[in-house]
């Protein structure tokens, strides 16, 4: 049996499980100890406790010091104060120290409104600095994706429990010494040389504007406003199940209507849907899993299995980097950002009448490894992207906030067609399990030529970090992987190289949760229940749909036998599929 | 591919090295140490060649190397000068020793003159308070040292 531990906090008599912090005690009696660097996403087993900031201190009886309470372990008896005026002096003097080193733009500051240094100094009350001392300079390093300004770190380090424990990309470590420290890649270079992969959960972590994603909005006002351009827009799945939170909307919501309806109003010429492209890749996907799982049947040796998914352009750098030697493993199909934008510039250019120079097509993702990937080099014809750029949620819902629309109470509207049109399997490629099921779901049919009489694959949903399943096409046991974020990736790919993995085909999405808990989602402040309530209004979505497998969407169909031929048929391969590089370090010997 | 080159036998030598401690992640700063102690400082080259070896992040690697003043990434001196700058040598003028030692040699803390001879860096006692203001330069230790010696000092490795 647990041992039980009683403790006194603020007058108040407390009994907790031995083990529990202070700060989990106070908590459990409705005492809500202001943190900074502390973090804790509960349902992904993410904790990040270095009690490096002293917000969270509070006084024991009997210490000479106060305790960071993030940390510090209840223990028989004592007696907490959470806010006595030591308390209360302390913190306030910690954060004054902590903004003597931090620049005073919060008026024009990305993070404004959402940073929590902002909102703990208000907490705190802080009206006046006492402190004036040196200030860090460092230069702004601008990536493809991300902007680090680490004069306004606070030196909390969750972004290196992102980055090393949680995704182990390995791409940030603290650097140097005391007043000098700072989180930085190895030899301080930029961001785009180290081996980041631009999955954006650093930033989704960060409490203060030092990490930010490179923002588009005002490129896409002006293009918005170029008469001689026809701009069209492509929305991910996963953003309509978080875009209301911006607004104050409940998590997990749905404004699928709402948000085609303000992006109507803000000029596009058409709004279309990422969803349509996802169930393209699931044709192209689907047909190259069958093709291989055939061949293997057949006693082919040569095969690649397991085949893993590649629409997430994080996991793509991910083992573009750090697994280059099993680049020849994912499918070769594009992710449904890169298939939508080629059908967008070659196929509905032309309907349309226009030039492919004259079209800009846009991309809304929760991401912010799609704007690097948009601008490979492999995803340009002539030097003109098939996608110009991509906006995150966040930026999407800043652009309608400046453009004075409320989201709230904007009416219900549809996507266009042909390229909005989508089924249910398309909208649940923004949960983790989510893509292989819609494979899933085609696959089946394919293969066996029977209907499937429910589509629901229960057993490939879920939260769990690695999950497996095994799917019965009809005879044939299919088993298939699921793993969302890079470190759980990191295991099936060791298993992989290792020739321990049983599996035929594997999902992988770098964010934990998958796309819907994105680098470029509305920031969820260490709430991992919003992430759940995310992932539960896509499958809703689903539910709702009145075609759910991807190859009986109509206008797919429509677009094979018009303009593409058949999946994984030449054209296909050249507008829909692409190749990997090497990018690991290469150690030269002379 | 971003290529880093490095000669073999120092690629043999690092390998070695990492191996001798199991290729341990958790023995970095032994492997670094002993590194240092071969090739005389930590270049970003071996640096990368250590965090594969040990299958650990170039970041943390070079996070380990800058925390600790004793690594350094710029080559030392074929005669490395350390002044004490501890309490007691502080107190009793190892300050005006170290002025005197860079402007004779013409270079600052942490760098080393261009022909390669002698470099300058600063520690924190060596535990010969007795002798305050101390020097070491490679193994030898000078004691009470004066700005006055700082001439004579240098003339000896200079022969």
């Amino acid at each position: 049996m647990e041992k039980m531990i009683k403790l006194t906090i603020d007058k108040k008599q407390v009994e907790v499980p031995q083990g529990t912090t202070i700060l989990e005690a106070a908590k459990g009696i409705g005492v809500d100890i202001p943190t900074l660097c502390y973090m804790h996403l509960g349902d992904m087993g993410i904790e990040h406790k270095p009690g490096g900031c002293r917000i969270c201190v509070v006084e024991v009886e009997g210490r000479r010091n106060l305790a960071p309470s993030c940390n510090s372990k209840c223990e028989q008896g004592m007696v907490i104060h959470t806010h006595n005026m030591r308390v209360l002096n302390a913190r306030k003097t910690v954060m004054e120290l902590m903004l003597s080193d931090h620049p005073f733009d919060c008026l024009v500051c990305a993070k404004s409104g959402n940073c929590d240094l902002q909102s703990t100094a208000q907490q705190l009350g802080v009206r006046e600095l006492h402190y004036k001392g040196e200030q860090s300079t460092y230069k702004v390093d601008y990536s493809p994706s991300i902007i680090r300004d680490m004069d306004k770190c606070i030196m909390c380090r969750r972004c290196e429990t992102m980055c090393n424990d949680v995704q182990t990309v390995g791409a940030l470590s603290a650097v140097n010494r005391g007043f000098q420290s700072v989180v930085a890649p190895a030899f301080e270079m930029d961001l785009e040389k180290s081996t980041c992969t631009y999955c954006g959960q650093c930033v989704a972590v960060c409490p203060t504007g030092a990490l930010t994603e490179k923002d588009h909005t005002n490129q896409l006002i002006r293009d918005l406003a170029d008469p001689k351009k026809t701009v069209v827009v492509q929305t991910a799945p996963a953003v309509r199940a978080a875009l209301g939170e911006e607004f104050g909307m409940e998590p997990g919501t749905l404004v699928t209507g709402k948000m085609v309806s303000a992006l109507r109003q803000l000029g596009f010429n058409s709004v279309f849907d990422t969803d349509f492209a996802a169930d393209l890749t699931i044709m192209e996907e689907g047909t190259e899993l069958l093709d291989r799982l055939k061949r293997h049947l057949d006693g082919d040796k040569d095969v690649k299995l397991p085949i893993l998914t590649s629409c997430c352009p994080g996991w793509v750098n991910f083992f573009e980097h750090h697994f280059p030697e099993m680049k020849d493993i994912p499918s070769t199909a594009r992710s449904p950002q890169q298939m939508f934008g080629p059908i967008a510039k070659n196929y509905l250019a032309k309907e349309m009448g226009i030039k492919r120079e004259d079209m800009i097509v846009v991309s809304i993702m929760p991401c912010l490894a799609k704007k690097y990937e948009c601008q490979r080099d492999e995803f340009k014809v002539d030097g003109d992207p098939d996608v110009n750029y991509s906006i995150s949620t966040r930026e999407l819902a800043n652009l309608i906030k400046q453009a004075n629309m409320d989201l709230k109470t904007l009416p219900d509207e549809e996507f266009d067609n042909p390229l909005g049109e989508s089924t249910g399997a398309g909208v649940i490629f923004g949960a983790t399990g989510g893509v292989i099921e819609a494979a899933a779901r085609t696959a089946y049919e394919v293969y066996t030529g029977k209907t499937l009489e429910n589509v629901n694959f229960e057993a490939l949903r879920g939260m769990e970090g690695i999950r497996s399943a095994t799917v019965d096409f009809d005879g044939l046991d299919v088993n298939i992987g699921i793993a969302h974020g890079l470190g759980n990736a990191r295991k099936l790919l060791e298993d992989i190289r290792d020739g321990k993995s049983q599996y035929h085909a594997i999902e992988i999405m770098a964010c934990p949760g998958g796309c819907i808990g994105g680098g470029g989602q509305p920031l969820h402040h260490g709430d991992s229940s919003i992430l759940k309530k995310r992932a539960a209004a896509l499958y809703r979505e689903d539910e709702g749909k009145a075609i759910r497998k991807s190859h009986e969407n109509p206008y797919i169909i429509k677009l094979y036998e018009e303009f593409l031929g058949k999946p994984c048929g030449e054209l296909s391969h050249k507008l829909l599929h692409t190749h990997y590089f090497d990018k690991s370090k290469d150690i030269e010997i002379e | 591919m971003a290529k880093i080159k490095l000669a073999k036998s120092k690629v043999d030598k690092l390998v070695e090295i990492c191996k001798s401690f199991d290729n341990e992640g958790s023995e970095l700063i032994n492997v670094l140490h002993k590194a240092q102690e071969t090739f005389g400082y930590l270049p970003a080259e071996v640096q990368e060649i250590i965090a594969r070896e040990l299958n650990v992040s170039v970041a943390h690697v070079y996070g380990v190397v800058t925390f600790y003043s004793f690594f350094s990434m710029v080559p030392k001196g074929e005669f490395p000068i350390s002044i004490c700058m501890g309490t007691a040598c502080y107190v009793r003028g190892a300050e005006k020793v170290l002025e005197e030692f860079k402007r004779q040699l013409s270079v600052p803390v942490g760098e080393t003159t261009e022909d390669g001879k002698f470099s300058i860096s600063c520690l924190r006692c060596v535990g010969a308070c007795g002798l305050a203001p101390v020097v070491t330069i490679g193994e030898r230790v000078y004691g009470r040292v004066s700005a006055g010696d700082v001439a004579d000092i240098i003339k000896e490795y200079q022969k």
